[in-house]
């Protein structure tokens, strides 16, 4: 479980995040929402230690990332698998070498075994016959896919995944969440996600926190959310005139 | 001022991040090789070819700059051989490395910082300047002295060449000047500098690659202020290292 104690971020004198509280339970699917530039990837790195908080703490299992020396954050990092908007994978090696690079840092594994597991993975995503290509060389939906069985490797505890539908068509995107949330349940995760997809949200949210300008506004899980009665909620859920129309319709018909 | 200091202060602290022990040898071995094999032999090509014309031009200016009748001819391959194990193969060809070496490198490590890459180290808990830099580093040291000795080598060759091509020197006078008064230290010498410029190069690009933020406009940036910074460093070196050591 992971535990966000009243954490405050700065830029330069710049307040990003704002006296942040929740917490993730494993096994759940836990989403951030809010509009580009509301925090939600600082808060991300922040949790994940890429970012030091400014005040505040996260807590691991009970354990205060902010006071772990080197050597104990290196430990649980060893337990943290991410996904980043981009993918972030190694340009210069293969998909196989990608998924079995954490694998050779951080097992005792021989090479047979690690490319054993990195197949499982793989396999797990549902890749197959792209071993030896280069992710210039596989499309965008594939690079996610691939940076999922990277994440999911060491068999991680958490599970951090910052906008993995960007940049996808729809169908592809809810593959890439369908995939999330069954490898979250399947290993019990403790699964974050960085997401202004909606779809994803009513496909995968099992909790959700809403972020404005730095600020939690809301918390609550997917029915919830369209009569949270938050200006601001609404005004993000229902951005367009038409979505505004069906919020109507959706009240009235309730 | 404030600014240089900072930057000084947080290129030592990179440092320290970089000469830590590797996560597996291994590993640490592998990328090494692979960074010898990017930084060092992709080198010799452009090294050869610069220090033949270079090692040629000396000569020809030598004989027509030393064009009386008292000066023996045999000066002219003496200065040449000295011209390039002095100053050329080493100082020269650190240059010409800290735009080809020093702009991969830094371009290399700047697209890994914009596009996460290096986050992904660091989440997995690498140590991503140990694992990215610290082999540069060492290809650098162990390669650019042996690309430094063949700069030599060559050059002498071209300035061979071109005496055997100018009428001013015969090629006889030219191998009595480079076998005349040869001191070996200057070897030693030069091969010392070309080490401790290898570092200069390998280790400011580094800086200036994985401190890099933003997009490719600002890849493109730190690309440009490694080649200047580490140029300039190995320029003032060059002095201290001349002072020092001659």
């Amino acid at each position: 479980m992971i535990e966000v104690k009243h954490v405050f971020k700065e830029f330069s004198g710049h307040l990003v995040l704002n006296d942040i509280c929740t917490d993730f339970e494993p096994g759940k699917t836990n989403l951030t929402i809010g509009q580009s530039g509301s925090g939600k990837t600082v808060l991300l790195k922040c949790i994940a230690g890429l970012h030091s908080v400014s005040k505040g703490d996260i807590l691991y299992d009970g354990r205060s990332f902010s006071n772990m020396d080197e050597k104990q954050r290196k430990e649980i990092r060893k337990e943290m698998g991410m996904v980043f908007q981009g993918g972030a994978l190694f340009d210069s090696n293969t998909v196989e070498e990608n998924v079995m690079f954490p694998l050779e840092m951080f097992t005792n594994m021989s090479f047979e075994e690690r490319r054993e597991r990195a197949n499982f993975c793989l396999k797990r995503v549902n890749i197959t016959n792209a071993n030896d290509k280069y992710p210039s060389e596989i499309s965008g939906g594939m690079q996610k896919r691939v940076a999922i069985a990277r994440a999911i490797a060491l068999n991680p505890k958490y599970l951090y995944c910052d906008e993995p539908n960007s940049g996808l068509d729809p169908v592809t995107s809810i593959v890439i969440d369908n995939l999330i949330k069954e490898i979250t349940i399947e290993y019990n995760i403790t699964t974050i996600v960085n997401t202004h997809d909606m779809n994803s949200v009513m496909e995968i949210g099992d909790k959700i926190i809403f972020i404005y300008k730095g600020r939690k506004f809301w918390q609550g899980d997917s029915s919830g959310i369209f009569d949270s009665g938050i200006k601001e909620l609404d005004d993000f859920v229902f951005a367009s005139s038409r979505m505004k129309q069906l919020q109507k319709m959706y009240i009235s018909g309730k | 001022m404030l600014k240089l200091l900072y930057h000084i202060g947080r290129y030592f602290t990179l440092l320290k991040r970089v000469f830590s022990k590797p996560e597996r040898w291994t590993v640490f071995l592998r990328q090494t090789v692979r960074e010898v094999d990017k930084i060092g032999l992709s080198s010799i090509l452009i090294v050869i070819i610069i220090s033949i014309f270079m090692g040629a031009v000396c000569t020809i200016q030598m004989t027509a700059n030393l064009a009386n009748p008292i000066i023996p001819r045999y000066l002219i391959g003496l200065g040449t051989r000295e011209t390039m194990l002095l100053e050329f193969s080493s100082t020269i060809v650190a240059l010409i490395l800290s735009g080809k070496v020093g702009g991969n490198i830094a371009s290399e490590l700047g697209t890994m910082k914009v596009t996460e890459q290096v986050d992904a180290l660091e989440i997995m808990g690498v140590n991503s300047a140990e694992y990215l830099i610290l082999p540069k580093i060492v290809a650098s040291i162990l390669f650019i002295p042996l690309l430094t000795v063949i700069s030599m080598a060559v050059g002498i060759w071209g300035g061979y060449l071109a005496a055997f091509f100018t009428p001013g020197v015969t090629p006889h006078e030219f191998v009595i000047g480079i076998t005349s008064y040869f001191q070996p230290y200057y070897v030693t010498y030069s091969i010392i500098k070309s080490g401790i410029f290898a570092f200069i190069i390998s280790s400011i690009s580094s800086y200036h690659g994985y401190f890099t933020n933003g997009g490719a406009l600002d890849v493109g940036r730190s690309s440009t202020h490694a080649v200047v910074y580490s140029s300039i460093v190995v320029l003032l070196f060059n002095v201290i290292l001349t002072k020092l050591m001659l």
